[in-house]
């Protein structure tokens, strides 16, 4: 493996773009290095990668590398991706959000594009709040935990992501945490090497907002509880379900072949072209 | 050269296809599905891709990635979709991306009546989407130039490299004519320019004589960065003021300094007119069997192809010697406005309506022989 330096002088806008926004402990950095290690062990030219976003601290991350790289708008970076993977199917496109943008105002692409199996690797930062905006409750904010537009605690269910990218039809479903960092870059790389849409879901945490709000402590307080409150499935399925209550559980949900929408859409045209009926 | 009885919708479809249009992707709504379903079914043919999305917003913003792959893209709505797309064609106008948004006009707001003409947009496109910024807005008037202004939707998106809105309306959208097509080595088909410069001097929002940087594709080599945020010629966000005002400038004058080229109007009878009639759209069609009926008195007629920018210069000069200027339109006065501007309020007569009817030639005529 190419030592720090070298990872960082390859692929960081490391002239340009220093130092970053983020809070000093926050998360995101750590899911960057992943996605940056992942791409270098799988040995992808830089030409061939892009990365796409949407708003939020977590959309902030393609400004630093050295892709195709794409800062859109609020929930709708898996619709731009969608556009750029149909005019050009030979790239590898890393989709990167956050929790509000992928679920709240982004559900809809969502599900469609997990559902149309469309050769995406997507990566959502779950930190269960509206980082950027300021700590308010999520579609993944835990009940009864409080946001700054919760202020009597949250009475909403959460989204389980994972969950809902199998039943959407997705090839390759799994979760890890930003404690577990190799486990994390393992799973973008089985997501990147994927023919279908991957989905990845790097469960982070905010302490600036969301941690100060609930008083769970400094990063490393928050980090630690990613540690000792994770489980990986196999151990997951041994627990009874009162053990299991508000525990992560990390892993790889679905990993399977299904056919990819571009693909499909390329016999549509070999069709059209050869005079195949409409 | 190709004969053909083609709806408005189906003419415009075939106009992004002679373009070289190879991306499309909507949502269906009445009355603007047929140019989906066109593009449907011929896209595949020449290579091309068609998508329907899960709404409108997704659409443009699939557009928006396809024509970063370096692909012409377009989509096709009407109202209630066009809406829906405002924060796309912010995005557009700020990341300097092609573009062809058509709205096929129906009666609004909201659900209004869906089968419908209407010329309720005309505002909308010029300032649907937040924050301050130039557009291209096209209206044809029969089937013909619904394949024509297509072209040049595409043209000028790729020569500006911005958004351009074509709008039709359900007459034109949905009306059959007998056309004839140009043949392809007929037509003036503009690509955008791609740079010629190695990787590392590329600058993909640099000040450049034309004030149109050119775009280079994902893809191919050139990692550059693109963002809704304001930025500096790299793409990179910037907070400096004089990195936002250049940038600001560049987008204003990259469109207002070509006002010449791309303001498209038709003049019937304008010189020395005594009145004036301005229309565009299906509205146009109208209007231009009113002039015949008043052929007596100086009647003119100047119909405006370009909305967007306002073409202000033709409508001064075809306005010169005008007592009286009549505009109809299918909405409560919103290109009225632009021509009251130029022209003083007390010469402009409204003809208007709002409710589904198309205006007829004896209103306009009314308003041209009206006595004050
Ligand atoms: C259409 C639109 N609505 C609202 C916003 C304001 N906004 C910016 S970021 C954000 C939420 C970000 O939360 P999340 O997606 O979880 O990302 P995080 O900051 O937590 O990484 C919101 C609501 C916006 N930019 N655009
Ligand atoms: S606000 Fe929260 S999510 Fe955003 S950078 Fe700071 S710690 Fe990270
Ligand atoms: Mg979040």
């Amino acid at each position: 493996m190419a030592t720090q330096r070298q990872l960082i002088y390859d692929y960081l806008r490391h002239k340009k773009k220093f130092p970053n926004i983020w809070c000093a402990g926050c998360g995101i950095g750590i899911v960057m290095g992943a996605i940056i290690r992942a791409v270098d062990e799988l040995g992808y030219d830089k030409n061939q990668v892009a990365m796409i976003s949407g708003i939020g601290c977590s959309g902030r991350m393609p400004v630093y590398l050295d892709f195709y790289t794409m800062h859109t708008t609020h929930g709708r970076a898996l619709s731009f991706a969608t556009g750029l993977k149909l005019a050009r199917p030979e790239l590898k496109i890393i989709v990167v959000m956050g929790d509000g943008d992928a679920l709240a105002i982004g559900g809809n692409h969502f599900i469609h594009t997990a559902r149309r199996n469309i050769d995406l690797t997507a990566i959502v930062i779950n930190n269960a709040t509206y980082g950027m905006t300021g700590g308010q409750y999520s579609p993944t904010t835990p009940q009864h935990m409080l946001a700054t537009t919760a202020p009597y605690g949250n009475i909403e269910q959460d989204f389980p992501i994972c969950e809902l990218a199998q039943v959407c039809g997705a090839a390759f479903v799994a979760r890890s945490t930003v404690y577990h960092v190799e486990e994390l870059q393992g799973y973008i790389e089985q997501g990147l090497e994927k023919k279908g849409f991957a989905l990845i879901e790097a469960v982070s945490y905010c302490h600036t907002t969301y941690g100060r709000l609930n008083r769970l402590g400094s990063a490393v307080d928050m980090m630690r509880a990613l540690k000792e409150n994770s489980v990986t499935r196999q151990t997951a399925e041994k627990l009874p379900p009162e053990e299991l209550q508000g525990k992560i559980v990390r892993g790889i949900f679905v990993d399977r072949e299904v056919p990819e929408y571009t693909q499909l859409y390329q016999k549509i045209i070999e069709r059209a072209q050869s005079g195949g009926k409409a | 050269m190709r004969t053909a009885f083609l709806q408005g919708n189906e003419a415009c479809a075939y106009g992004a296809l002679a373009a070289g249009c190879r991306f499309f992707a909507g949502y269906p709504i009445t009355p603007s599905t047929t140019i989906a379903e066109t593009m449907a079914r011929e896209l595949p043919k020449v290579g091309g891709v068609f998508i329907q999305m899960e709404d409108e917003i997704a659409s443009l913003a699939a557009v928006l990635g396809a024509s970063v792959g370096g692909l012409k893209a377009m989509t096709a709505t009407s109202g209630p979709g066009f809406s829906l797309m405002q924060e796309h064609i912010g995005y557009a106008v700020m990341a300097e991306i092609p573009c062809v948004i058509v709205d096929v006009q129906r009666l609004g707001p909201s659900t209004g009546q869906p089968t419908s003409p209407s010329q309720g947009d005309v505002m909308q496109a010029r300032w649907g989407t937040h924050g301050d910024h130039p557009i291209i807005a096209l209206s044809p008037t029969s089937v013909r130039e619904c394949f024509d202004l297509t072209v040049t939707a595409f043209n000028l998106s790729e020569k500006y490299r911005t958004p351009v809105i074509l709008l039709m309306d359900a007459v034109v959208g949905h009306m059959r004519e007998k056309v004839i097509l140009p043949a392809p080595e007929e037509l003036e088909i503009i690509d955008r320019a791609r740079p010629n410069v190695p990787p590392e001097w590329y600058f993909p929002y640099e000040e450049t004589a034309s004030d149109v940087p050119p775009m280079a594709n994902f893809g191919d080599g050139f990692r550059y960065h693109i963002t809704g945020l304001m930025h500096d010629r790299a793409g990179f966000p910037t907070q400096r003021l004089d990195e936002i005002n250049a940038w600001l400038t560049r987008i204003f004058r990259k469109i207002d300094a070509h006002v010449d080229d791309i303001a498209i109007t038709e003049a019937i009878n304008v010189e020395h007119a005594r009145t004036l009639v301005i229309a565009y759209g299906c509205t146009a069609r109208a209007a231009k069997e009113a002039i015949y009926m008043c052929r007596r008195h100086r009647v003119g007629l100047l119909v405006l192809k370009t909305l967007w920018p306002f073409p202000k210069d033709q409508v001064l000069l075809a306005a010169h010697e005008a007592q009286r200027v009549v505009v109809p339109e299918m909405n409560m006065g919103q290109i009225a406005l632009e021509v009251e501007r130029l022209v003083g309020r007390s010469k402009v007569r409204r003809v208007r309506r709002a409710d589904g009817e198309m205006i007829t030639p004896q209103e306009i005529r009314a308003a041209i022989e009206y006595k004050e």
